[in-house]
């Protein structure tokens, strides 16, 4: 773990990225958290911790993953060169690995024999049960009962690796209730228990800590761009649900203020249609939701509202503070793509160069792929494949009309 | 003096302890919340918290998301439950109404405006559950100015400072969670519960009432021979959730002077 040392000194003491982040939580978990931030503060500066995080990342997750330079489809685009930072070869297929090492070892520091998390696609379950297994940890996922549906492989996958699946069948059904009903458990047993986080909400210091433990992935492209492609890129690409793909390979990036950065989030069937998860693209208002400031997809009465996205993983009615804090200062740009233009990017990066991406990743490629063209050949364009699409096989299938 | 202390001051001159009721406006429908407040006042409750429904209640358990669910379908909101207080008030001026519910409708509606619309409609406190005392200064500062208590938790794992930072805004009553969990969930420590409330009344200077995992005439006599106040939520939404819509008033009324008549009984001495 390299944590660079940035004149950019976001977060504060107390988690705020400007105005949003902070810790909007029940005085019940304010204990807790205050715990873990003493704990992960102590951890994050000694030299042990840091050997034990990239000996795993390199032994177990197989890091660094490679930039791959996706040739045909550039040809095929006519434009400017995209690169792909291969996430989706990480053990577990996905990005969400990385983090649950980090946050795993931080459990077994402080004592806490059991894990507990929420998802959404899946994927971080799937990871959070294996290093649970790793780790010799109990643990228990929180899902929603809609996302169970849609997610069946990963489902059955985490049981493989030992963790119980709760069923989350309160309010939409979805990764925010999950959020929820884990936050819910973790009132209940903070003695034991430690609430591994998937992306880079909630109260802090979660946005903060897995962002950290993410960074990981730029801070590779920042040697590797260089060494494939003789420079850093023009643009740096990734899907932002929570954001923990995005800030990851954004936050080392943040300095190198030549490269543009580009957070994807999900227009689902259109910003117009309602039926989207995109609160930066769209200028929802701001508000408070699972511990955090930050834009929120909301009705006029403050209550949050139903998303819509193909991926399970991007359907989240909030985002990450620190993109709150990015798109506010300039510094980042957020810009959404339809479930169409993702399943689109989807396809063409299974034919032009044999990856089958993510749903999430794809709606990366598909930013990338309708730019591309309208850049010189010299450009370069480096997307965060963050996860394998394998787990998407129903979804596209049905897309296509087609039954298993 | 707010209406919530001259409250506690009487029944601290009469040696009782305040019954304090939690229903959720809107549940199981918007036309029931009057008739079940006005059940309440009739059976007893010296302090009432009406629930402001939210879509995502993180704090509470599954009895209470069920009400905040049913009161949503029926399109209830801050506004509604203002309107409901302004109905209420013209009736009652002597029952304090806390509020007690999560940031974001409040936000969504403008904080300073809730505060001002809150204050001319009646409210004697607010309790925003995801406000920890560091999040809120302002608000809790502005609540004050308008004369409205802001009413804070404090936990078994609260520490002394977290306490401290508590006593620096609050005011009106504090509410004390008697159990590691959500609202409704079981496994009360009374002798926790005994140990702890002193310590606290004496830091924050202000009466403790003591909820969640309070269900019956018994628990609730034995945390009021410790507490200034009894806090009942999740029974009561029970009560209204199991009976048929006729028969909820009558029945958390019932349920209610039981809890009563247990906290005004003389036999039980801390």
């Amino acid at each position: 773990m390299q944590m660079h040392e940035l004149s950019y000194n976001q977060p504060d003491a107390r988690g705020h990225f400007g105005r949003y982040g902070g810790s909007f939580v029940a005085e019940t978990l304010k204990p807790a958290l205050d715990e873990l931030i003493a704990a992960y503060a102590e951890a994050r500066s000694d030299p042990g911790f840091r050997a034990e995080f990239e000996y795993d990342l390199k032994h177990y997750v197989g890091r660094p993953s490679p930039i791959y330079h996706a040739k045909r489809w550039s040809e095929q685009l006519g434009g400017a060169q995209l690169y792909l930072k291969r996430e989706d070869l990480n053990h577990t297929g996905a990005h969400k690995v990385n983090n649950c090492i980090g946050q795993a070892l931080l459990a077994r520091r402080m004592g806490k024999p059991r894990v507990i998390a929420e998802t959404g696609a899946g994927q971080h379950g799937v990871a959070t049960a294996t290093v649970a297994a790793r780790y010799g940890m109990s643990c228990v996922v929180y899902m929603g009962s809609e996302d169970i549906q849609r997610q069946a492989a990963n489902v059955y996958r985490m049981k493989l690796l030992g963790a119980t699946v709760v069923p989350v069948t309160s309010g939409s059904k979805t990764l925010k209730d999950a959020l929820n009903e884990a936050m819910r458990d973790w009132v209940g047993n903070v003695s034991d228990t430690f609430y591994i986080i998937g992306t880079v909400a909630g109260p802090h210091p979660y946005p903060m800590m897995v962002r950290d433990f993410q960074a990981v992935i730029g801070t590779e492209c920042l040697t590797q761009m260089p060494e494939l492609a003789g420079r850093q890129p023009d643009a740096v690409i990734a899907c932002v649900g929570g954001g923990s793909n995005a800030m990851g390979i954004f936050y080392p990036y943040l300095q190198q203020t030549g490269v543009r950065l580009i957070g994807v989030e999900a227009a689902g069937l259109g910003l117009d249609s309602g039926k989207h998860a995109a609160p930066l693209t769209a200028n929802s208002p701001v508000g408070v939701l699972h511990g955090n400031r930050t834009y929120l997809m909301q009705d006029e009465n403050g209550q949050i509202t139903e998303t819509h996205s193909i991926s399970a993983g991007l359907d989240y009615p909030g985002v990450g503070p620190e993109h709150a804090w990015l798109k506010d200062s300039g510094r980042a740009e957020y810009v959404a793509v339809t479930d169409a233009e993702a399943l689109q990017a989807f396809h063409d990066l299974c034919r032009h160069e044999g990856i089958i991406p993510a749903l999430e990743s794809s709606h990366a490629l598909a930013y990338a792929a309708k730019i591309a063209p309208t850049l010189s050949r010299d450009k370069l364009l480096l997307i965060n494949l963050s996860g394998r699409g394998d787990k998407d096989m129903h979804t596209v299938a049905e897309k296509s009309g087609i039954q298993f | 003096m707010s209406r919530i202390a001259a409250t506690f001051e009487i029944l601290r001159k009469q040696g009782r302890k305040a019954l304090i009721p939690f229903i959720t406006a809107g549940d199981p429908d918007p036309d029931m919340t009057l008739p079940l407040l006005r059940a309440l006042v009739d059976s007893g409750a010296d302090i009432i918290e009406l629930g402001v429904p939210f879509s995502d209640p993180m704090a509470d358990g599954p009895t209470i998301q069920r009400a905040s669910e049913r009161a949503l379908r029926h399109g209830m909101s801050l506004r509604r439950v203002l309107d409901i207080v302004r109905t209420f008030r013209r009736e009652n001026q002597a029952t304090p109404l806390v509020l007690m519910g999560y940031a974001n409708p409040i936000e969504a509606y403008g904080s300073t405006e809730f505060v001002a619309d809150a204050q001319a409609a009646g409210v004697d406190g607010v309790l925003v559950v995801d406000y920890p005392p560091e999040e809120c200064v302002e608000f809790a500062t502005d609540l004050r100015r308008h004369q409205v208590d802001p009413i804070f938790l404090l936990a078994p794992t609260s520490t002394e400072q977290r306490c401290a930072d508590v006593a620096a805004l609050a005011s009106g009553y504090i509410y004390y969670v008697s159990l590691k969990g959500v609202t409704g969930s079981g496994n009360l420590d009374f002798a926790e519960v005994g140990r702890r409330i002193p310590g606290i009344r004496e830091k924050v200077g202000l009466p403790v009432g003591v909820g969640f995992g309070i269900r019956d005439a018994q628990s609730a006599r034995r945390i009021a021979a410790v507490a200034d106040a009894v806090i009942i939520g999740s029974r009561i939404i029970e009560e209204i959730e199991n009976s048929p819509r006729a028969e909820a008033t009558a029945r958390v009324g019932a349920f209610l002077r039981e809890i009563r008549a247990a906290l005004d009984s003389k036999e039980v001495k801390s």
